[in-house]
């Protein structure tokens, strides 16, 4: 008795149903669409506002709504409902781990290489370093967010801290990039302190809208501040780094000049290379080192629960400063690199956009995962560059994925935020450990 | 004396609009317990709406002022409650019971989304329009010739504020709507077992708040005459503060912050400084969440474990 009923809700859910679904939000797409796409406003150069109709647009929108629905649903009922655990066959499985073991190795290795197989490629070794700017921040803050599991949407407020101490350093008092590269990391974990201080009682959300809060602050005061910081002209001239004190330009007592060899602008550009990938292998190696440290434990312990925490006598306040300092202070590193590559800074650089950017190469590559992260750096950055051409597109796809990403893989795309310790057997324990009195 | 009293009525008509915003920030903090971050955005797309239907109602050739509002008014509530209603059902819907971060980095992206739809969709220039509603009336004139105003445009904005505000308060607190509203922000299991539609009223929820922002968005664009796709962010994280400020959760409290950030944020440009007013309002948004996180009328939060 029980097959018919079967078949009646698969009937149900059938071709009908699916037109209608499909029908519904096409036009739900339609009202959507018709005003804010169908027409289009301009101002005319009188200041008299003009427009035009583009129904074209609207209707082939709404046609990609209806076949996409039908596409969507039709994908729905061929995988399944969705949350069923997909069982994996063992050989897979076993492929998965073995390129998990390599990849990081293997990865490492090739970036190492990218200046000898690209030298010739200014390009290539432009969007290299872009690429491990980015790592390096993701690095850091992931020290916040996936470690820690505080969400930060103000981090580009440390990257900024960082390129500005550097470039006014420099600027005004001539002090050399070796110098000023761990006094930007150290000025930028003390404003990590003094922000997270007061704000590190706040509970996730709140937490969130602070640092934004205090990323916005940190940017109006540049813009404003012009006596220091030139305001919205930035500051520009920032002195190229130096090779522990050798300048590496054409003059007499430059690198090249030392080693006898012929001097190339390129030696520049692999310089800058290296040096990003050091700060970031910097990074990945503090972080890996500190997890195992007993503060990393409490940051992992910290995102899982916090009650917890407080419970087994875990100072929160200090755990959550150090991991907020941490992280500001890598940020801090990356900013000081920024400002030396452009030889420009200016607010503009360091807009809210830029920290949605950074977490959400964190929360693509699954937080706490050093691996995803620099893997979400790549594909995002890379995909960025792909279409440089489509400006305003760009950052819509960027959006679009980021919510699709959050609803299809919450825990980013190598998902992974396994603690580093965890008992791996069960043990049966005799009764009289846990009887009362005993714990 | 004087211009404090001009500072005051142009700071309470700011107040509004960021009130109108701030009560959509707090009926869905209130309910489903996230920030939706992208709803400075609808605030956005309100305005557009707002602007593309009075252009469309001007070029039919339609001049009763109080008619084109009314139309304007109805279209744009109408179609950004559709707005609000989608991204619900898209982007946080399917998250609800996901971890603690998730819906909050979706509402960030469906912000990025927004912003740039309306800029794909409608140019990154700022829109003007001619100032429609015109003239006022002279409260005072005082010996050195200072004049207190008080145009017909920040008449229509607070009175259209108090009138949406009496519906909406009847609304929650009187229709089967509100009750509903009221028991998911209680209890959603306990509300589900008693026979509320949870997901319907939680759809319903952003749907006004989506409505209330479209007329935010409409007032914006009367009192300031202009709109671009950008103006969502700034108004957004203020109407947040305000919501904040006013005791999240707590529908009078988002009204009462809206009107005193309002009022902070024009007392300060006008004896301070114009450069410094964001960063005013964004420290005191830090400030009032360090201090008193409860905010003004809200209820001290209880740690459950």
């Amino acid at each position: 008795m029980k097959t018919p009923s079967i078949n009646t809700a698969k009937t149900a859910s059938g071709i009908p149903a699916l037109l209608k679904t499909a029908c519904f939000n096409a036009l739900i797409a339609l009202v959507l669409f018709s005003l804010m796409v169908g027409v289009r406003t301009e101002a005319g150069s009188d200041g008299q506002l003009t427009y035009w109709t583009r129904f074209g647009e609207v209707a082939s929108l709404v046609a990609a709504v209806f076949g996409g629905s039908i596409v969507l649903e039709l994908l729905k009922q061929w995988i399944g409902p969705t949350g069923a655990e997909k069982l994996v066959p063992p050989a897979v499985q076993s492929g998965m781990s073995f390129l998990g073991r390599y990849l990081a190795p293997a990865l490492l290795i090739f970036t190492l290489l990218v200046p000898v197989i690209f030298y010739d490629q200014r390009y290539i070794l432009d969007l290299a370093i872009l690429v491990l700017t980015y790592v390096m921040l993701g690095w850091g803050l992931n020290v916040v967010v996936g470690l820690a599991g505080l969400l930060d949407l103000g981090y580009v407020a440390f990257y900024a801290v960082g390129a500005y101490s550097y470039a006014l350093l420099a600027t005004n008092f001539g002090w050399s990039f070796w110098i000023c590269l761990p006094l930007a990391g150290v000025l930028a974990a003390f404003w990590g302190v003094l922000l997270g201080f007061p704000v590190l009682r706040l509970r996730g959300d709140y937490l969130a809208i602070v640092t934004l809060a205090f990323g916005e602050i940190i940017r109006l005061v540049i813009i404003n501040w012009q006596d220091l910081t030139g305001g919205p002209n930035g500051v520009s001239s920032i002195p190229r780094p130096s090779f522990f004190g050798i300048p590496l330009d054409n003059s007499d007592n430059g690198l090249a000049a030392r080693l006898g060899i012929e001097y190339s602008p390129t030696h520049r550009i692999v310089f800058l290379f290296y040096l990003i990938l050091a700060l970031a292998l910097l990074t990945n190696w503090v972080t890996i080192r500190l997890r195992r440290l007993p503060i990393g434990r409490a940051w992992e312990a910290l995102r899982e629960d916090e009650v917890a925490c407080r419970a087994l006598g875990i100072n929160t306040t200090t755990t959550k400063l150090t991991a907020f300092a941490t992280g500001a202070m890598f940020g801090g590193f990356a900013g000081a690199f920024f400002a030396t590559r452009q030889g420009f800074i200016s607010p503009e650089s360091f807009t809210f956009q830029e920290s949605a950017l950074v977490l959400a190469i964190v929360v693509l590559g699954g937080m706490g995962s050093q691996l995803g992260v620099a893997l979400a750096a790549l594909a995002m950055i890379g995909g960025f560059e792909l279409f440089r051409s489509l400006e305003s597109y760009r950052m819509l796809v960027f959006g679009m994925a980021m919510v699709l990403i959050m609803i299809w893989r919450p825990r980013g795309l190598i998902g992974h935020r396994a603690p580093t310790v965890y008992l791996t057997k069960a043990h049966a324990i005799s009764s009289d450990l846990v009887k009362e009195g005993h714990g | 004396m004087d211009y404090f009293a001009q500072q005051l009525i142009n700071g309470l008509v700011l107040g509004s609009i960021y009130g109108l915003i701030a009560i959509g920030y707090t009926m869905v903090y209130g309910i489903v317990g996230m920030i939706n971050f992208a709803h400075g955005d609808v605030f956005m797309i309100g305005g557009f709406i707002a602007l593309i239907t009075f252009l469309l109602l001007v070029s039919t050739g339609l001049t009763a002022v109080p008619v084109i509002l009314l139309i304007v008014i109805l279209v744009s509530m109408a179609v950004t409650a559709l707005y609000g209603w989608t991204i619900e059902r898209i982007a946080y819907r399917p998250l609800r019971h996901s971890f603690r971060l998730a819906p909050m980095l979706s509402a960030i992206g469906m912000s990025f989304v927004l912003t740039n739809y309306s800029q794909v969709a409608q140019g990154a220039r700022v829109k003007p329009v001619p100032p429609v509603i015109t003239g006022g009336y002279t409260l005072h004139e005082s010996a050195d010739g200072f004049v207190i105003q008080l145009s017909n445009i920040q008449i229509v904005v607070v009175i259209t504020t108090i009138v949406l505000l009496a519906i909406f308060t009847w609304l929650v607190s009187r229709t089967r709507l509100g009750r509903d509203m009221r028991a998911c922000e209680q209890d959603q299991t306990m509300a589900a077992l008693l026979g509320v539609n949870v997901d319907r009223t939680i759809s319903m929820t952003f749907v006004i708040g989506a409505a209330l922002a479209a007329v935010a968005g409409l007032m914006y664009l009367l009192y300031y005459g202009l709109v671009d796709f950008f103006m969502g962010f700034v108004a957004g994280i203020k109407a947040f503060t305000a919501a904040v400020l006013g005791g999240i959760g707590s529908l009078p409290g988002a009204m009462l912050g809206g009107l005193a950030i309002g009022l902070i944020e024009t007392f300060w440009s006008a004896y301070f400084s114009v450069e410094y007013k964001d960063v005013a309002a964004f420290s005191i948004l830090i400030v009032v969440l360090i201090f008193m996180p409860t905010g003004l009328l809200g209820r001290p939060e209880v740690e459950k474990v």
